[in-house]
């Protein structure tokens, strides 16, 4: 099963990746007043 | 603040309708050639003895068709209309945006052609040759830099958590494409794949199933969590839990791949993981659905007088049952029976006509009219008249396969008491010829609605007229 090579390593990198993401994502305050957000689109166009 | 596109005062609209449009089109015509292999199954004699018009050529012209023309150009319309909205900017680039209007089209027109004409990489789902796997590419990739271009000149600080779903649909969709396309070319329309043997079926069913999770789910859920609110008029029910899903979701989708190869040539274990996965995967699932469906919590009457409503809500109970069916089915023993049956089409398309039409269908009925300045759709009731057509035609479908599946599951494990086989396949076969009539009447149905729609879709275009939206004076911070 040599795929596994190939596509375990590439699963992992993509991990971090997503970890990386959801990092991000916590600390530039993407998720502060949360609720907020959702009703967001409701008001403009 | 350099970029051209956020200086500018207007939406680009010209794209969604594009898009949207040719999403209704590529609908009737998927549907359609998916009708025509329905009849062929129960009467083989309708490929009437023409090689481009048999059952191998047009069965993965109908799948490219809709799953690719009509879901692509739903999720490229969605796309770019949810993410202009939700961060108040125009679309990063015109050109390349229309780049990739007109290069899917090509891409969707060079299947229709070399599909039928036997042209094939024999991958399902990715059966389009080299070259045009090259012109998807470069589609996508134009895809990922107008999204992502549009995102990070956003004048809304936080990204809405439909651009999230969408975003990892691009980026995961790129990937799968390029390790499973990966070939030889031995040829202008011929090519040898990468890989050999199992690791070329691990590819394949890591990309096949991914492609269900990135493709057909991911993407539909940004749509289903930008439509549903606007629809309803009311936030989704929990943003908290819809952060939670999208994390959830992304994170555990990778490894349900090998559910596919049960019982193959695939190392045991291989096969254990991917059954794991998939059970796991029921948690995020049933989170989101139920976080959908809950947005009309305290406002259930709704759905009696809003047929576009009916349509994306419903759209979530078919989600809610195919995610609930896909991991029961993934557990080994059950899979035992349901592999190689109709079973399996059965929850595909619970899926693909349930989930994936529904909810594609209803956001074009939110689009749609605004998309040409009216107020709604030419005609309600016409709305309502899809809405019943297609679902009664969703069940008549997966119930006749349902039954049609486990039957043949049953025949073919049936054994004697001396160790032979009861029934020869062929038996089997003509056991399944009322259920193959049955589906072909719930198609019926569902491509009737969907003509309906064209219609529909047709008098809203001309009795309006291509309208251009202003971007509202920013009032978030940016």
């Amino acid at each position: 099963m040599d795929i596994l090579y190939l596509l375990i390593p590439l699963s992992v990198v993509l991990v971090f990746f997503i970890l990386g993401g959801l990092w991000w994502a916590i600390y530039r305050g993407q998720f502060e007043d949360i609720e907020a957000e959702g009703e967001r689109i409701l008001k403009n166009d | 603040m350099k970029f051209p596109n956020a200086q500018a005062t207007v939406y680009n609209d010209t794209v969604v309708r594009q898009f949207a449009i040719m999403t209704v089109v590529w609908g009737v015509v998927g549907m359609l050639v998916g009708v025509i292999i329905a009849a062929q199954l129960a009467w083989p004699e309708l490929n009437l003895g023409i090689s481009f018009l048999s059952y191998g050529r047009l069965r993965p012209l109908h799948t490219n068709a809709v799953i690719f023309a009509f879901g692509g150009c739903g999720l490229f319309a969605t796309a770019y209309y949810v993410v202009q909205r939700t961060c108040q900017v125009r679309l990063f680039s015109d050109k390349l945006a229309a780049f990739t209007f007109w290069g899917w089209q090509l891409v969707i027109l060079a299947a229709a052609l070399s599909l039928p004409l036997g042209y094939t990489q024999g991958k399902e789902y990715a059966e389009l040759e080299w070259p045009i796997d090259i012109l998807i590419t470069l589609v996508w990739v134009s895809f990922a830099v107008v999204f992502f271009g549009t995102v990070g000149t956003r004048k809304v600080r936080h990204i809405y958590v439909a651009n999230w779903f969408f975003g990892a649909f691009i980026i995961a969709v790129a990937i799968l494409h390029l390790v499973n396309s990966a070939a030889i070319p031995a040829g202008a329309m011929k090519s040898y794949s990468a890989y050999a043997g199992v690791q070329d079926a691990m590819v394949q069913w890591w990309y096949g199933h991914n492609a269900v999770g990135f493709f057909l789910t991911a993407g539909f859920l940004g749509m289903m969590y930008y439509f549903i609110p606007k629809q309803a008029g009311r936030p989704v029910y929990s943003y908290r839990l819809s952060i939670v899903h999208f994390w959830a979701l992304i994170f555990t989708y990778m490894w349900a791949g090998p559910h596919h190869l049960h019982y193959t040539a695939l190392p045991d274990w291989t096969q254990s993981v991917g059954m794991v996965f998939s059970l796991v995967l029921l948690a995020p699932s049933w989170g989101g659905m139920i976080n959908g469906i809950m947005t009309l919590s305290g406002a259930w009457h709704k759905l009696r007088d809003d047929p576009i409503l009916r349509f994306l809500i419903v759209s979530l109970s078919f989600y809610g049952m195919s995610t609930f069916e896909g991991p029961m089915m993934s557990i080994k023993t059950v899979n035992a029976l349901s592999h190689y049956t109709d079973w399996t089409v059965g929850h595909v398309h619970s899926g693909a006509l349930g989930w994936v039409g529904l909810v594609t269908m209803g956001s074009m009925y939110y689009l749609i009219p605004r998309l040409f300045g009216r107020k709604q759709m030419y005609s309600m009731k016409a709305v309502e008249i899809h809405f019943w057509t297609a679902t009664i035609g969703i069940v008549i479908y997966i119930a006749a396969m349902w039954i049609a599946g486990v039957m043949q599951g049953l025949m073919w494990r049936a054994v004697n008491a001396d160790g032979t086989l009861t029934y020869t396949f062929v038996e089997s076969v003509k056991a399944t010829y009322p259920f193959y009539v049955l589906r072909l009447a719930g198609g019926l149905l569902y491509l009737s609605g969907m003509l309906i729609m064209l219609w529909n879709v047709l008098k809203t275009a001309t009795a309006g007229r291509a309208t251009t939206v202003n971007i509202p004076a920013v009032a978030a911070h940016a």
